[in-house]
């Protein structure tokens, strides 16, 4: 396994102007768990998921990949895959398209292949050829979730996956996470639902006004403890 | 090196993909050439003469305008859905992103000047096959420029509010010396007596201010597209 499963968030800040978005957050998690960033809206959640994923500078503090830093770019990219909250699929390109056009940008081996099993794994082996306007949400959220793991990716990002799903696609999400989390993946996700994420997530992390509040690695009894972290 | 093609290929694959299935930015960048080709022409045409030496100039102010539309709509397909954030997650190296981008762009504002050079020849009186070689030349080299920094704000300003204002207030100063090249280039071509020496001049110039151009945007990409 990568050593970009080993993730050290260091006294990370990231400002906007004058906006603190993130205040000196600091963690580390390693690979075979699913940390969950909880928070309200404009806890820093996305901010954090998004400097995680290279996307955004932190102001002050570094990530530790493994012995890398973020300053290695491409090298880590590599091994990040990321579901947004918007879903980074073009609606004009069919579900195979959009899929083959990510593999070619990730260098990925047989192509034709690798996006026939991701369709099939999504469910939409026969809608394949369909283009992407014509998805629902769900389906939409499928492919775009095996778009993230094209390229088998060691560290896993994502923001708000439960969004919009119906209780049978949550279910196959949570499913498929947990396929990746036992095969050593380190899955770090951003989420309002903690009904599903109750049970699922190794480890919580709270955010508050881009502050990390608290943490704990409780299975159960999310909620509670999400409403005490907030209360602090 | 192959890589960087191999993904700016990609790029560009799947931007003329989506561009041929709807034809949005090719019809409406189009239609606005077109039209300020047509509202000059009804402007400074009598009895069938244009004034001498404005056909250059109209054909330069159709090409810029409508490509700056071009550059706007063609990034806000990767705003609506956040795909340019995909793209800039790809392990690919970001300049061939952006050089995928440029040729996308390139190969759309080319299509446009096959109907626009024909139309301004055929209502200004324009010799454009007196020295096709050399008006390709220009075309390409012009165009090649303004499309290089257009494409480079484009992309930075993606995620600003005011992107539609911003995109010309930064684009038209910077290009300057490419309109200036391509028109009096351009000009010299379309003369009674056509002065090649001068155009191959502002050609040879046009071409050294691609290489500035290209090479710089393909220098800052990486930094300005990391928040």
């Amino acid at each position: 396994m990568s050593d970009v499963a080993r993730l050290s968030v260091v006294d990370v800040s990231r400002y906007y102007g004058r906006r603190k978005a993130l205040s000196q957050v600091s963690f580390s998690c390693g690979a075979g768990e699913i940390i969950g960033l909880l928070g309200p809206n404009g806890a820093g959640k996305s901010t954090l998921l998004n400097v995680i994923a290279t996307l955004v500078r932190p102001s002050r503090g570094v990530i530790q990949y493994g012995d890398r830093q973020l300053a290695c770019g491409a090298d880590v990219r590599a091994e990040i895959g990321m579901l947004g909250h918007d879903l980074f699929l073009y609606p004009e390109l069919t579900a195979r398209e959009n899929l083959s056009f990510f593999a070619h940008l990730y260098r990925v081996g047989d192509v034709p292949g690798l996006v026939s099993r991701a369709l099939d794994r999504a469910g939409l082996a026969d809608r394949g050829d369909d283009f992407i306007a014509g998805f629902s949400r769900g389906m939409r959220q499928r492919v775009a979730l095996e778009r993230a793991l094209l390229h088998d990716p060691t560290l896993i990002l994502l923001d708000e996956p439960f969004t919009g799903l119906d209780q049978a696609s949550t279910a196959a999400l949570v499913d498929r996470l947990q396929e990746r989390q036992r095969a050593g993946c380190l899955i770090v996700l951003a989420t309002h639902d903690l009904d599903v994420a109750d049970g699922l997530l190794t480890r919580a992390i709270y955010l508050k006004d881009g502050r990390m509040v608290g943490s704990d690695t409780d299975t159960y009894g999310l909620s509670e403890r999400y409403r005490r972290a907030m209360l602090a | 090196m192959i890589g960087f093609f191999r993904v700016a290929w990609q790029v560009m694959r799947k931007d003329m993909t989506i561009e041929i299935r709807s034809r949005e930015v090719l019809l409406t960048t189009l239609l606005f050439a077109v039209s300020v080709v047509l509202i000059f022409a009804f402007a400074l045409v009598r009895e069938g003469r244009a004034p001498d030496d404005v056909a250059a100039g109209i054909l330069w102010v159709a090409i810029s305008f409508s490509g700056t539309l071009a550059m706007g709509r063609t990034f806000e397909r990767e705003r609506y859905n956040d795909t340019l954030r995909a793209l800039m997650l790809a392990p690919a190296d970001r300049p061939a992103i952006y050089m995928g981008k440029l040729l996308g762009l390139l190969l759309l504002l080319m299509l446009v000047e096959v109907i626009v050079v024909p139309l301004v020849a055929l209502l200004f009186l324009a010799p454009i096959f007196t020295h096709p070689g050399m008006l390709l030349a220009l075309l390409v080299a012009g165009t090649l420029g303004f499309t290089a920094v257009g494409t480079l704000f484009a992309a930075m300003l993606v995620r600003v509010r005011s992107r539609d204002t911003m995109l010309p207030i930064l684009l038209y100063p910077i290009t300057v010396p490419v309109m200036i090249g391509g028109v009096r280039g351009t000009a010299a071509l379309f003369q009674a007596t056509p002065d090649e020496p001068v155009a191959r001049f502002w050609i040879g110039l046009l071409l050294a201010w691609d290489a500035v151009f290209v090479t710089l945007a393909l220098w800052t990409f990486e930094p300005v597209m990391t928040e």
